[in-house]
């Protein structure tokens, strides 16, 4: 299974081996550029021809009715994102971030996770681009809204923080922060507790390529492999080549992040994160691995950033980026799992949906002035000092 | 008499039988030390972390947000500065989790200069912490008030900074906790780490009992009319030492013990002013921007009319560091016969 993995084309060709001329060449623009969206794309040079192993493979083995699964989480993600930039856009939100072009990964993580609440299930920290993984969790399209138009009603903070910074404890999601790269020692914290319970509930973690020149990421890699301490954690990085407008290549010495996991005697791979039967075989078999030895696994998934980082950069569609949907809806239509009309109707239900839950949601309340002291200690015991 | 050190012990094995706690963790923590200043000395969960600060603070957030109780250890308070925001974020996240996600984790970590420490081991951060959001914060200025605040730290469903005054570890009270043995002596032998080789050692604990003190409260350590002197930590025991010198001269001063730096107990503080008219605060933390100047701003905006001298905070000085030879720690945090000189103008002052 790992052959078939590493061995495909994009899998093999890591992002700084091939990439080297692009990414000098933006590298070269010493002023950081914030149109990231406008540079040249390393990907596109890097994996001209990467081809989804899905289309060669008979999606590996894996069953219609998941392969539609899928396919409809990813349809419902994209369409969710877009939905969410259009609302930026239309200044009805102050700020987008997301993960548009990673459902191939993300989706698969979200339907694998063992979903619950408490030590048995799995823990789930993840970054601000993870929407797929809640679609395929069954975050309702709504909820996501109301994050981003910064309703009380949103279940995730009330109105308090950006899109994407979800946190569901019912499923054990940790509120996403906007420090980056903090959420991978909190997991060591989990996969502790989760490992002393021994109930088969592991950590999953998740964040950029960037984000890992924090210590915090090397944290995560000492604390999770100590000799017979090793944790049940599975450190993945979502690897898109770029930092906001800093490319791979300015910030990483390493050819891939997944070696560094190696120096800890982690079990690590690179896959390629657009193409989710990779993602999903690979993911599975990861959890399995850390479900049976109670030891730390390691994925860095190569993906796309196909809205540049966030609305701070425009949030406009980067083309010459892979767009795992398209390659994936095409695989599956050629494969006979879905006909190009039955795939419109997917996306045509799903953009129904976002915009009636637009609709709906502008008319919820927003967070009231006096709720800003609502929360700061458990059960709202005062923690304002005028009333002390 | 326990020592604080003592006290942090038992309180520590009362919260792993008693109340749940789980994990006590930080570098040195585990066997075969038990801690730098001996606090984790026998604890069964205790254990050793890496060198890594960062990964302690994530850690037990992580563990919190588990739903197990933790006492994590930093081993000096000078080393915590990198894991600033995650206490931010600690301090913050079930805010910004709208009540969802609430973190009760104890982070307890040495302070203070007072053992000529010298620039690395003197910080204080008191002052600090009080920006926090989110956080309580709480510094014993006896062992049993260690213990009490502790066990409350422990049960507290939100994070609590527990401020160990590093120079007052070894430093017995006159009150006892409840289960000690009498004999200190006899409490050594049982829950002292032998010297040398301590692989089969394991402590006999006392059977120590529940003693709460509630976090936001303060103690009044001497009662007096004529300045209210208000400190804690080290610091506070020299209060209580000067107060004590002037009354043997005929002279009245209300000594408080802050025992929680947030939330605070302004109202017997506040009631303590108004009897009084004259108020000094005494911390050794920094001086600009200084937790002090929040009281005595407070007591300014409040009590201005009732105010019978104007109010003084002595704090230590905005210096980069605590230098190592005594003349300049003794320069750079408040000494005995500067609280002493304080309180004197503040009594022979006259409005
Ligand atoms: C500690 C910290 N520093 C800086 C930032 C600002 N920032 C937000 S996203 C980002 C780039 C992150 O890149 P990467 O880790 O590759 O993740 P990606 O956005 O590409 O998914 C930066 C620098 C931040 N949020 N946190
Ligand atoms: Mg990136």
């Amino acid at each position: 299974m790992s052959n078939r993995i590493l061995s495909n084309p994009a899998s093999k060709n890591g992002p700084t081996k091939s990439n080297k001329s692009s990414s000098a060449r933006a590298s070269t623009n010493s002023k950081p550029n914030l149109k990231a969206n406008s540079m040249p794309n390393p990907k596109s040079i890097s994996k001209p021809n990467a081809k989804s192993s899905s289309v060669i493979n008979s999606f590996g083995g894996l069953d219609k009715a998941l392969l539609l699964q899928m396919h409809d989480c990813m349809v419902k993600s994209r369409v969710l994102e877009e939905r969410l930039i259009k609302i930026f856009r239309a200044g009805e939100a102050y700020f987008w971030i997301g993960g548009p072009g990673e459902e191939a990964w993300a989706v698969p993580m979200g339907l694998l996770a063992k979903k619950g609440q408490g030590l048995a299930y799995d823990f789930l920290h993840l970054h601000y681009r993870c929407t797929p993984t809640l679609v395929a969790m069954g975050l309702e399209m709504s909820d996501a809204i109301r994050l981003m138009m910064n309703r009380a009603t949103d279940p995730s903070t009330g109105g308090r923080n950006f899109s994407g910074h979800y946190c569901f404890p019912k499923w054990n999601v940790a509120p996403v922060t906007s420090p980056i790269e903090i959420q991978y020692p909190v997991a060591c914290g989990t996969a502790h507790a989760q490992k002393r319970a021994g109930q088969g509930g592991i950590s999953i973690v998740s964040g950029g390529d960037a984000g890992t020149a924090e210590g915090d990421f090397a944290s995560c890699l000492v604390w999770a492999s100590r000799k017979g301490q090793e944790l049940p954690l599975l450190i993945t990085v979502q690897n898109n080549l770029w930092g906001i407008s800093t490319c791979y290549d300015g910030q990483h010495g390493e050819s891939q992040i997944a070696d560094r996991a190696k120096a800890f005697g982690i079990r690590s791979r690179v896959i390629n994160g657009n193409d989710p039967v990779e993602s999903y075989l690979a993911l599975q078999e990861e959890m399995a691995y850390i479900r049976k030895t109670g030891k730390p696994s390691f994925i860095e998934a190569q993906v796309s950033r196909l809205y540049g980082h966030s609305s701070g950069t425009g949030a406009n569609f980067v083309p010459g980026e892979i767009d795992c949907l398209k390659d994936f809806e095409k695989a599956m239509v050629t494969a006979g799992h879905l006909t190009e009309t039955s795939a419109r109707e997917i996306w045509t239900k799903y953009e129904e949906e976002a915009v009636a839950c637009a609709n709906a949601v502008r008319t919820e309340p927003a967070p009231t002035a006096e709720s800003v002291w609502d929360h700061i200690y458990f059960n709202n015991e005062n923690a304002d000092w005028r009333k002390f | 008499m326990a020592t604080m050190a003592q006290a942090i012990r038992m309180a520590l094995h009362y919260g792993e039988t008693n109340l749940g706690l789980k994990d006590v963790f930080g570098q040195d923590v585990g066997a075969p030390l038990g801690g730098v200043f001996t606090a984790t000395q026998g604890v069964d969960c205790s254990w050793n972390t890496p060198l890594d600060e960062r990964g302690i603070i994530g850690m037990a957030m992580g563990i919190a947000m588990a739903g197990d109780r933790c006492v994590a250890e930093i081993q000096f308070a000078d080393y915590i500065f990198n894991t600033m925001d995650q206490l931010k974020l600690a301090g913050n996240t079930y805010w910004a989790t709208n009540g969802q996600c609430s973190l009760p984790m104890v982070v307890m970590t040495p302070v203070g200069a007072g053992i000529r420490g010298s620039i690395y081991h003197s910080h204080s951060f008191d002052s600090w912490a009080s920006r926090l959001a989110g956080w309580k914060v709480v510094m014993p200025s006896t062992p049993l008030d260690a213990y009490g605040l502790l066990l409350s730290a422990i049960v507290d469903p939100n994070p609590v900074l527990f401020l160990k005054p590093k120079a007052l570890m070894r430093v017995r009270g006159d009150e006892m906790i409840p289960g000690e043995p009498e004999n200190e002596k006899e409490l050594r032998s049982m829950i002292d780490a032998p010297i040398g080789d301590r692989t089969t050692w394991k402590a006999r604990w006392p059977k120590v009992k529940e003693h709460f003190i509630p976090i936001g409260k303060a103690r009044i350590t001497r009662s007096g009319s004529q300045v209210t002197v208000i400190s804690s930590g080290r610091h506070l025991l020299l209060c209580n030492e000067v107060a004590d010198q002037l009354a043997s001269e005929g002279h009245s001063i209300e000594v408080i013990d802050l025992r929680s730096i947030y939330p605070y107990d302004w109202q017997t503080m506040k009631a303590s002013i108004q009897k009084t008219g004259k108020v000094l605060f005494v911390n050794e933390d920094t001086e600009v921007t200084n937790f002090g100047e929040h009281l005595c701003y407070r007591a300014v905006n409040e009590l201005f009319y009732q105010l019978m001298a104007r109010p003084r905070v002595l704090a230590g000085k905005h210096l980069p560091g605590i230098g190592l030879h005594a003349n300049l720690e003794d320069a750079s945090v408040p000494q005995k016969h500067e609280i002493e000189q304080n309180l004197r103008e503040l009594l022979a002052e006259v409005p």
